[in-house]
């Protein structure tokens, strides 16, 4: 701050605490429907106070004993589906980056700039603009309905191998040299020090592709018709499938606040590295 | 590729083998499938998929003949448009206070961020929730207050909803960008100009705006991809494109065509239109990138 101007310190904090408002509503509703009963909620306008609904509400939502129309099926199975893709995706993601991005900064071979290109141009091709025929090929590998459909063909990254390979530049020849005269191969020197000195980027990236992995709903909507695969996310939409007047809102809300909890904690508590995942992943 | 390590190593069969992994996936999930969609755009299957046959650009042209297809290019022009102006300014004006307050900004941040970590389709169903004509307690308000709502039935209600969701998600990112766009401008400028005797409303707009210009310039080329790309969910949660088909943006479409309406061909040439459409934002996006001066 330039100069003291206590209206307009004033003016940001109102702004700000607007703001925050706003941007907190949705949820305050959601997580106040959660409360009430589906009744309570379909005779406009809901209270704006919780009810005391809460623990039938969740229990109803996570095994699947709601009654209204639309899809019952455990929540608790779908945050399951949802947690071990996600973790699938994110790990994988690091992984595979980490390995092409050291071959690419490490090596010397031929076709090294063809699959630099290749990589890159995958940033192209998201999977929106390949839709049907990426499906065909999931279909044709027996893959629909599986983890493996739900995952791996999202699981390649340009960003993160970019990241990678812009990290790995940084890092001192004089290491590799060290790790020569000592004896230490290529895989060796992966291992033992690139890896530990990788740990900040790599708690970064899981971060955004943890999020990236549970927040998917094109794909899973695409790859998985039996309920018990199902991703939370997919599973609200199918809740609230049954019409207007069919649906218990307040399971749905519930599940919302559920499907909400994983990414947001992760974003709160790791939010250090979020930001840093953030801005170095679009660099 | 102008970086280069000096010192590197050499075997034959290493490199390809740790690139193995990320060149199986690219290559089954997404240039095998790329060229699909290519070839299918220049062909038609018969009603029953027994047989197809090149039609060369017959696809196309039924597309750009189509009207529902033109209206959805106008629909998503509209839609990104609105939710990259309103996305970008609602945080742009949210930053700039919280670089302004110093006490309580990390948890103004806290706060403001974490509609990032929801998913499009789950912020498509709260703001559903808030909206339906027949509980929302939104709508319950605005009827109450005489302005009529019913985004089931029209157009310009259901798109508002849809890019008030879509903007809600999109603000913490933009918050971010602009909040470190904000503090690594000098402190020195604004000052000189302080002593110069400009006020803050002048400083804005005459060093710290300028001075955001590449950060904003990124930021409205990436609202536009998350507007074109990652708001299906939203969209399929909230309106599933309707009322009518006024709120499928292109994305929606060929989703819809491809998978409900299985026209295959008239899908792979839309997902073509699609390609082109995300190697210019790509080109744009890697332009501004590596322009990172400002002035």
């Amino acid at each position: 701050m330039v100069e003291r101007r206590p209206a307009l310190t004033f003016l940001a904090h109102l702004v700000l605490v607007l703001g925050v408002v706003v941007v907190a509503f949705p949820l305050y509703i959601a997580f106040v429907a959660s409360t009430q009963t589906a009744d309570a909620i379909v005779q406009a306008p809901m209270s704006l106070l919780p009810g005391s609904h809460l623990l039938d509400n969740y229990r109803a939502a996570l095994f699947g004993s709601a009654t209204g129309g639309g899809s019952q099926a455990p929540v608790a199975q779908m945050m399951w589906v949802s947690l071990v893709c996600a973790l699938i995706i994110a790990m994988a993601k690091i992984a595979i980056s980490l390995l092409s991005a050291f071959a690419i900064v490490y090596f010397r071979f031929p076709g090294r700039s063809f699959f630099f290109w290749a990589i890159f141009v995958t940033l192209m091709l998201p999977v929106e603009v390949r839709i049907g025929p990426t499906y065909q090929v999931v279909a044709d590998l027996h893959m629909l309905n599986t983890y493996a459909g739900l995952t791996i063909p999202l699981i390649a990254s340009a960003t993160a191998t970019f990241l990678f390979r812009q990290f790995f530049l940084t890092v001192p020849d004089e290491l590799v040299e060290a790790a020569r005269i000592d004896g230490a191969g290529p895989l060796r020197f992966f291992k033992d020090h690139l890896l530990p000195l990788s740990r900040t980027p790599i708690a970064a990236l899981f971060v955004i592709q943890f999020i990236y992995g549970w927040n998917q709903y094109l794909w899973p909507l695409l790859v998985t018709t039996n309920e018990d695969m199902y991703p939370v996310v997919i599973g609200i939409k199918r809740m609230i499938a049954g019409g207007d007047a069919a649906v218990e809102w307040n399971v749905v809300m519930a599940t919302a606040v559920l499907a909400m909890i994983p990414p947001a904690v992760v974003v709160v508590l790791m939010q250090r590295w979020f930001v840093k995942g953030l801005v170095d992943t679009e660099k | 590729m102008t970086q280069e390590k000096r010192v590197t190593y050499r075997s034959r069969w290493l490199p390809w083998l740790l690139l193995a992994p990320q060149g199986v996936v690219i290559g089954v999930f997404f240039f095998w499938p790329a060229a699909q969609a290519l070839l299918q755009s220049l062909q038609q299957a018969d009603a029953f998929g027994l047989s197809t046959e090149w039609v060369g650009l017959a696809n196309f042209r039924a597309l750009w003949a189509d009207p529902s297809y033109l209206a959805s290019f106008k629909i998503t022009a509209e839609f990104s448009l609105l939710v990259a102006v309103l996305g970008l300014s609602i945080s742009l004006l949210l930053a700039v206070m919280a670089n302004r307050v110093l006490r309580g900004a990390t948890v103004y941040k806290t706060l403001l961020i974490w509609p990032y970590a929801v998913a499009p389709a789950v912020a498509g169903v709260l703001w559903l929730f808030m909206f339906a004509p027949s509980v929302g307690i939104v709508a319950y308000g605005l009827q109450a207050m005489g302005i009529p709502w019913n985004h089931l039935l029209r157009a310009d209600d259901a798109m508002t909803l849809v890019v008030m969701a879509a903007v809600w998600k999109q603000i913490s990112y933009n918050f971010l960008f602009f909040l470190a766009g904000l503090q690594s401008i000098p402190k020195s400028l604004l000052e000189a100009a302080a002593i110069d005797g400009a006020g803050p409303w002048r400083r804005f707009w005459t060093i710290t705006f300028p001075m955001l210009s590449p950060t904003s310039f990124f930021l409205l080329v990436i609202n536009i991809v998350y507007a074109f790309f990652d708001t299906f969910g939203i969209i399929d949660a909230a309106t599933h494109g309707g009322p009518g088909q006024d709120t499928a943006i292109l994305v929606y479409k060929v989703y819809y065509d491809g998978f409900k309406a299985l026209d295959i061909g008239g899908s792979a040439a839309q997902s073509v239109v699609l390609m082109v459409i995300v190697v210019t934002l790509t080109v744009l996006q890697f332009r501004f990138v590596e322009r990172k001066v400002n002035y």
